[in-house]
């Protein structure tokens, strides 16, 4: 999980903004009338991740909500966790998180100087949509045997909850880039 | 969020962790041979005796089940409809038996044993640079501040329900974020202070060693 340049200091970062995403999953879901799906706080996580603590940390957090999931932890929305989640038909909205973090991160070091709300919006949603359903939809086409066309329909109606959501993590980014810089600060490379 | 209690004392309790977590990547991949829908209901049924095998019972089956239903409902009926029902039988009933089996490794593995595995899984990686030690570093503070954070969640929706903000999601989330960045420094803060760091207080350490060893002779 950590590479020699994993410092102590980033393993605490990456164990916490797993804790956090866990924790997501308490915030009940919220029902917005016109979508008629409801909105889990939970899938910001990997958004949140990426945008506030870059690629590397981002990624290796979302692999840690994925490890804690599969040793048992109930702490997917809904209550699930356990190994039987790596056998349903959703594996890839899970295991998804990790390259959907990790664009995400990579998205916001890029665009890092110059960041606004439009831009971090647009990296939320390139990572936390487009590359994680271009992880679950396959998956889900493979483990169902759905014809893609019925499973292209089956996640758009989670779409525009998660537009949402990466409007929301654009504003924490922004907000947190300002109080709290974690992706630009100077990386000892003696240490 | 606590797990329930893995403790046991049934043949399937006290299997290794490694052997079972073997068994179940095993029965995984050997489903996918089966093409019949009548060969799968009883690749369930065998799942589901394991249950009582291991001092569960059914119940405990359906509770694992229970999250699933709503899902295989509808993709049981999509595929009737669009397929054949041997197909929607098929697809249906290997995803709850390897779900029954996995989930029936989750409640008979405690999860020290699990992480056990984990770490000793990761440890041939220590050449490539995976330190196994931060790896259990980061399961356990994980551990410790799920409930943390959630119990900071659960404060911060209470003080912004009070004023009339707890469907702002932006008002619930900054905050969290807030604390989560304040608790990890802190929290590195008291680790390092411990000089856990693993590179510099080993080679700290070693160095010492070496001048004790000077010294010594």
């Amino acid at each position: 999980m950590s590479e020699a340049r994993t410092s102590t200091r980033d393993v605490v970062f990456i164990a916490l903004f797993a804790a956090l995403t866990a924790a997501l999953a308490l915030f009940p879901p919220l029902q917005v009338p016109l979508l008629g799906v409801p909105v889990t706080a939970q899938s910001m996580g990997p958004m949140l991740a990426g945008a506030i603590l870059g690629a590397r940390r981002g990624a290796l957090s979302m692999l840690l909500v994925v490890a804690l999931v599969a040793i048992g932890l109930p702490i997917l929305s809904g209550g699930r966790g356990g190994l039987g989640v790596f056998f349903g038909p959703t594996v890839g909205f899970l295991v998804g998180w990790l390259p959907a973090a990790y664009v995400t991160g990579l998205l916001h070091e890029k665009g890092w100087r110059s960041l606004s709300l439009v831009s971090s919006f647009a990296y939320c949603a390139i990572g936390g949509i487009l590359v994680l359903y271009a992880v679950g939809i396959p998956l889900m086409i493979l483990n169902t045997g759905l014809a893609p066309a019925k499973a292209f329909a089956a996640t758009g109606v989670f779409v525009p909850g998660d537009l949402i959501k990466a409007a929301i993590t654009a504003v924490v980014a922004v907000a947190v880039k300002r109080s709290y810089p974690l992706i630009d600060r100077p990386r000892a490379r003696i240490g | 969020m606590t797990k329930p209690d893995a403790r046991g004392s049934s043949a399937i309790h006290r299997m290794p962790a490694g052997i079972k977590l073997l068994a179940l990547a095993v029965a995984g991949s050997a489903v996918v041979l089966v093409g019949d829908w009548r060969v799968m209901l009883a690749c369930l049924a065998l799942a589901l005796l394991l249950y009582p095998a291991a001092g569960l019972t059914f119940r405990d089956a359906a509770r694992q089940l229970r999250p699933l239903l709503w899902m295989l409902v509808i993709l049981f009926a999509a595929q009737a409809w669009f397929e054949s029902f041997a197909l929607a039988a098929l697809v249906v009933l290997r995803i709850a038996a390897l779900v029954a089996l996995a989930a029936l490794v989750t409640l008979t593995t405690p999860m020290a044993a699990m992480i056990a595995v984990v770490e000793r899984v990761v440890s041939p990686f220590r050449r490539l640079g995976v330190d196994p030690e931060k790896v259990g570093l980061a399961f356990a503070l994980a551990l410790r501040f799920i409930p943390v954070i959630a119990a900071q969640a659960g404060e911060i929706r209470e003080a912004q329900r009070a004023r009339g903000l707890d469907r702002n999601l932006v008002a619930l989330a900054l905050p969290l974020i807030v604390r989560t960045l304040r608790t990890a420094d802190a929290v590195a803060d008291a680790v390092e202070a411990r000089s856990f760091d693993a590179d510099a207080a080993g080679e700290r350490v070693a160095r010492l060693k070496m001048k004790v060893d000077r010294s010594s002779e």
